[in-house]
């Protein structure tokens, strides 16, 4: 993952294999997000011009949904699930004192950018909530113990 | 011997990977282990199942502790998975072979009833494709409980050079799973639908848009469609049909709205997830404006067995006009989560109370919200309703995808009421006024009845009425259902704080 802006001909590169895809705008911020962490400024024009789209149209395309940053995260991505069945068994509190303890609100990284905090609205663990997921991998059942352990082992 | 141990990613995250991999490391090469999906059972996960000639036989939840004494013997047993009461009381059509065969081995998916009907939908003109649907009383699992056959029949009728079969996979639903289940325990099942749908509407394209928060169902999916592409269920000739019919999986964006069909098919083509009005209907101008089916995951994943079984045998389970069966997900505070896939009828107090076995916490049950974060929260007192899409309707609620989420007598039903406001705010797609700004309105208008302000209340089922009325979709139009029925159900919950303000 790079910290700086790729260049555009790299995104172009990256992005081009896709154009034969129909509705190929989705899976080429995706693919972007994934090579780069982020969705960089730089890929608006190039997008906008492989796909013929206005610029406008491509940034309101990106900025509509959750999933895709404008900035890279921080070295580890923890995402807590917000949504009523985590709540049901005392989601709201582990996520509170998770969001104390690293001195972050919602959407925050901690200042060493060890840790980025996302919320999400389920990961589909609701019969074993409370559930988080860790750089891509879901915990369920998780308490506070666990989850400070879990955090200790990212150096949070 | 064999072993089965899930790759559901609910098993996964309770432990299943590092047990697996502490059984690998401690049996020779005669035992062959299997990721298989899950038996649906997520208190008893991960649940691994021993085949030591005689049967399955299943132990849970096992954990890294527990893998010596599982593998020499000595570790208690479940018994069969099929006389474990939560399990014997199901009706298994959709999920028949979630958690029984390896997901991803084509030859195991058709050894147990895979393909059958797929290759009787071939023997089929598209004409009685679409009245077998009908006649089987499907009607669709995402939410709306929309006819499927009528559907189908819209874009059978449809002239257009080119047809769209979409499976609408983000669920974003707190409380349901039953889609991540079956796309992770038997994918081809939804490929089966699918390609069967395809046949049926004259369609030879696929999509199924599948939320990003599900990346093990993602990476299946994936398998699964390289395999039945590799095998000749997909592709330019169908089980050698003559046929043609192909897929792919899409990945959503984290955006709740897009489980919403119209929201969906903008996403997909490369939009804003923003809601389109209707007319047009989707089965007219759905995907790049050409007929298209938009089913959700339960509904096609149960096509192949409803050609498999007839129509008949599918429409002899239910109620009324609830046919078939209903996967309901049980979850929340509950004692027994899981899947439970059963005949539509049972009472949502039998569902709670005897198969999921009241509340984690042990504390009295106090309300339980149905079908996800725009479905009502039900109060005791109307536990005697039957499980179907009318009798649900009757009681001023909704069986949407069908989770239930358990709540416990802890649960402030006014922090509810605010908290589905705030994630409709959060999660609107900004087309109607009365979404994007009424949801906001409604988070701030339920703090001034935290705050003691008595007018409010009038002010919140005003509010709510506007939302219900003026709204294209479903996330504005049914937030009011879990506000509504906390305010009204749960008069408490929003009174005390009035009176202790005053």
């Amino acid at each position: 993952m790079l910290d700086q802006a790729p260049a555009p001909d790299d995104i172009r590169d990256l992005v081009s294999p896709l154009l034969t895809l129909e509705g190929p705008l989705l899976p080429m911020l995706h693919a972007i997000q994934a090579e780069w962490g982020h969705v960089p400024q730089a890929a608006v024009p190039v997008l906008a011009d492989l796909l013929n789209l206005g610029v406008a149209e491509v940034h309101g395309v990106i900025s509509f949904y959750h999933d895709f940053r404008k900035e890279p995260a921080g070295r580890h991505m923890l995402k807590i699930c917000r949504a009523e069945a985590c709540q049901s068994v005392g989601g709201n509190a582990m996520a509170q004192r998770m969001l104390d303890r690293l001195g972050v609100d919602w959407h925050g990284t901690t200042r060493d950018g060890g840790v980025t905090v996302e919320p999400v609205y389920c990961l589909g663990m609701c019969a074993c909530g409370p559930a988080v997921m860790l750089d891509g991998r879901v915990i369920g059942r998780i308490d506070d113990a666990r989850l400070d352990r879990l955090m200790t082992q990212v150096g949070a | 011997m064999k072993i089965w141990v899930p790759m559901d990613s609910a098993a996964k995250a309770l432990g299943a990977d590092e047990v697996a991999d502490a059984i690998a490391a401690q049996v020779g090469p005669d035992v062959r282990i299997i990721r298989n999906g899950s038996r649906g059972m997520v208190w008893l996960e991960p649940l691994v199942e021993i085949d030591r000639g005689d049967g399955r036989v299943a132990y849970g939840p096992v954990t890294l502790d527990d893998v010596a004494a599982l593998l020499d013997g000595t570790l208690e047993s479940l018994g069969r998975v099929e006389d474990i009461p939560f399990f014997a009381r199901q009706t298994r059509l959709t999920f028949a072979r979630c958690g029984v065969i390896d997901p991803l081995d084509l030859d195991d998916y058709a050894a147990h009833g895979g393909l059958a009907g797929l290759r009787r939908a071939i023997g089929m003109d598209s004409a009685a494709i679409v009245a077998e649907v009908t006649a089987s009383g499907l009607r669709g699992r995402g939410g709306a409980g929309f006819p499927t056959g009528i559907k189908w029949k819209t874009v059978a009728e449809a002239v257009a050079d080119q047809k769209y079969i979409v499976c609408n996979a983000d669920e974003g639903d707190s409380g349901t799973f039953a889609d991540r289940m079956i796309m992770e325990g038997d994918p081809f099942t939804l490929i089966e639908g699918m390609a069967i749908a395809g046949l049926g509407v004259g369609a030879t394209r696929g999509y199924v848009y599948l939320r990003s928060e599900y990346p093990d169902a993602i990476r299946v999916m994936e398998a699964a469609v390289r395999i039945a592409r590799q095998r000749g269920m997909l592709g330019a000739d169908v089980l050698g049909s003559g046929q043609a019919f192909d897929m792919e999986i899409r990945t959503g964006a984290g955006a709740y709205v897009c489980g919403e069909e119209t929201s969906l098919l903008n996403s997909l083509e490369g939009k804003r997830g923003t809601v389109r009005a209707k007319p047009p209907l989707p089965a007219l101008e759905g995907f790049l404006g050409k007929p298209t089916v938009v089913n959700n995951v339960i509904s096609l994943a149960t096509v192949p067995v409803i050609f498999e079984k007839g129509a008949q045998h599918y429409a002899d389970f239910g109620l009324g006009r609830s046919r078939g069966t209903v996967t309901l997900q049980i979850a929340g505070n509950v004692a027994r989560g899981g899947l439970f896939e059963t005949a539509f009828g049972m009472s949502l107090g039998e569902v709670v109370n005897e198969i999921g076995g009241g509340t984690r916490s042990g504390r009295p049950v106090k309300a339980v919200q149905v079908g996800g974060p725009l479905g009502a929260y039900m109060p005791v007192s109307k536990f005697d309703t039957p499980m179907g899409y009318e009798d649900f309707d009757a009681a001023g609620g909704l069986i949407g995808h069908a989770g239930l989420v358990v709540f416990d007598d802890t649960a402030d039903m006014l922090q509810m009421a605010r908290f589905a406001m705030e994630f409709c705010a959060v999660e609107s797609c900004g087309k109607c006024t009365p979404c994007r700004i009424g949801a906001v309105r409604g988070v701030e208008t339920i703090d001034r009845i935290a705050a003691g302000d008595a007018g409010a209340a009038d002010l919140l089922t005003d509010l709510c009425e506007t939302m219900k009325d003026g709204s294209l979709c479903a996330l504005g139009g049914f937030t009011p259902y879990p506000v509504m029925s906390a305010l009204t159900q749960f008069p408490d919950d929003f009174a005390t704080r009035r009176e202790a303000a005053e």
